[in-house]
């Protein structure tokens, strides 16, 4: 008995989720940079004026483009090492999602002044 | 009919790209619970996957237009020091807040944590558009894939919520003002 050509070509054709996972994990290191450079700049006079990358914005320029760059570079880099493979995605999106959450908390100043 | 320059600047921010991303988030919310928690025909699949990842691609650039214009249009108007001896702090949104303890809190926290939780946006549904473009069809084999997307649309929904309420407030309390006047339609 032969197998419905449809079936075997739509398995055969999964794209394996480790690029996804590279966008996921990658997003959540990016959120929780923003965060972290926040509150850096926040403490430190010398880390406040490095990132002072366009004097009408202030910190908050250098704070956002490196994260951004972070973000992006760390994006590539797991993209280029998982793109052909299937990764175990659920303790990815679980840190992906904890740092995004942890992200929206460090951001609010009166836990951010914590630190 | 007037309106400033800096004015229609945080329009266009806040009522254009902010308010118009906080309806396609909630919609897309929406859209993929219905997507995803629902057995689809095979002709409403494609369809269905294709529009979503328009969609998605839609809302990241009017979420990087969010915070692009916000933090350099009108966030270098907000925050500019006034000059030594000025009275009247209205152009000056930052010192106008600072300047009385009943509303300093809307820069101290407000302002604070908007300018941060914002670029959460963006980044967030650039990770779900790129996910819904890259897997599109593929996304029905990836049950893990589609909670991140729904987890991702969800938390750029949270964090542009927050975001677009304390603009509002802090529009309401000291609203960045100032520039050419436009004339929109002429008095009788």
């Amino acid at each position: 008995m032969s197998v419905p050509a449809n079936i075997v070509s739509e398995e055969s054709t999964i794209i394996p989720n480790g690029s996804g996972a590279a966008a996921i994990l990658s997003a959540g290191i990016g959120s929780i940079a923003v965060a972290i450079f926040a509150i850096a700049a926040d403490k430190s006079s010398f880390v406040k004026n490095l990132f002072v990358f366009y004097k009408p914005t202030g910190a908050l320029s250098g704070e956002t483009t490196v994260a951004i760059l972070l973000w992006f570079a760390t994006w590539a880099i797991l993209d280029w090492r998982w793109r052909k493979r299937t990764v175990a995605l659920r303790p990815i999106n679980a840190v992906a999602l904890a740092l995004l959450g942890l992200s929206l908390l460090l951001t609010f100043p009166p836990i951010g002044d914590l630190f | 009919m007037e309106i400033t320059t800096r004015s229609l600047w945080t329009l266009i921010h806040g009522m254009g790209f902010g308010a118009l991303y906080l309806l396609a988030s909630s919609g897309a919310i929406v859209a993929l619970f219905r997507r995803y928690s629902t057995e689809p025909s095979p002709q409403n699949q494609a369809g269905g996957d294709r529009f979503l990842g328009i969609y998605l691609s839609i809302m990241a650039p009017l979420a990087w237009l969010t915070v692009l214009t916000g933090t350099y249009i009108i966030y270098p108007w907000y925050r500019a020091a006034p000059p030594k001896d000025t009275v009247n702090l209205g152009v000056y949104p930052r010192s106008l807040l600072l300047s009385h303890p009943a509303t300093s809190q809307w820069h101290l926290i407000g302002m604070e944590w908007k300018e941060h939780v914002a670029w959460l946006v963006p980044i967030a549904i650039t990770a779900a558009a790129f996910i819904a473009i890259r897997y599109a069809r593929d996304l029905k084999h990836h049950s893990q894939l589609r909670s991140a997307l729904l987890g991702f649309t969800a938390i750029s929904l949270f964090a542009a919520g927050i975001a677009g309420f304390f603009g509002a407030m802090l529009d309401k309390n000291a609203p960045v003002d100032g520039g050419q006047t436009i004339q929109l339609i002429k008095g009788e």
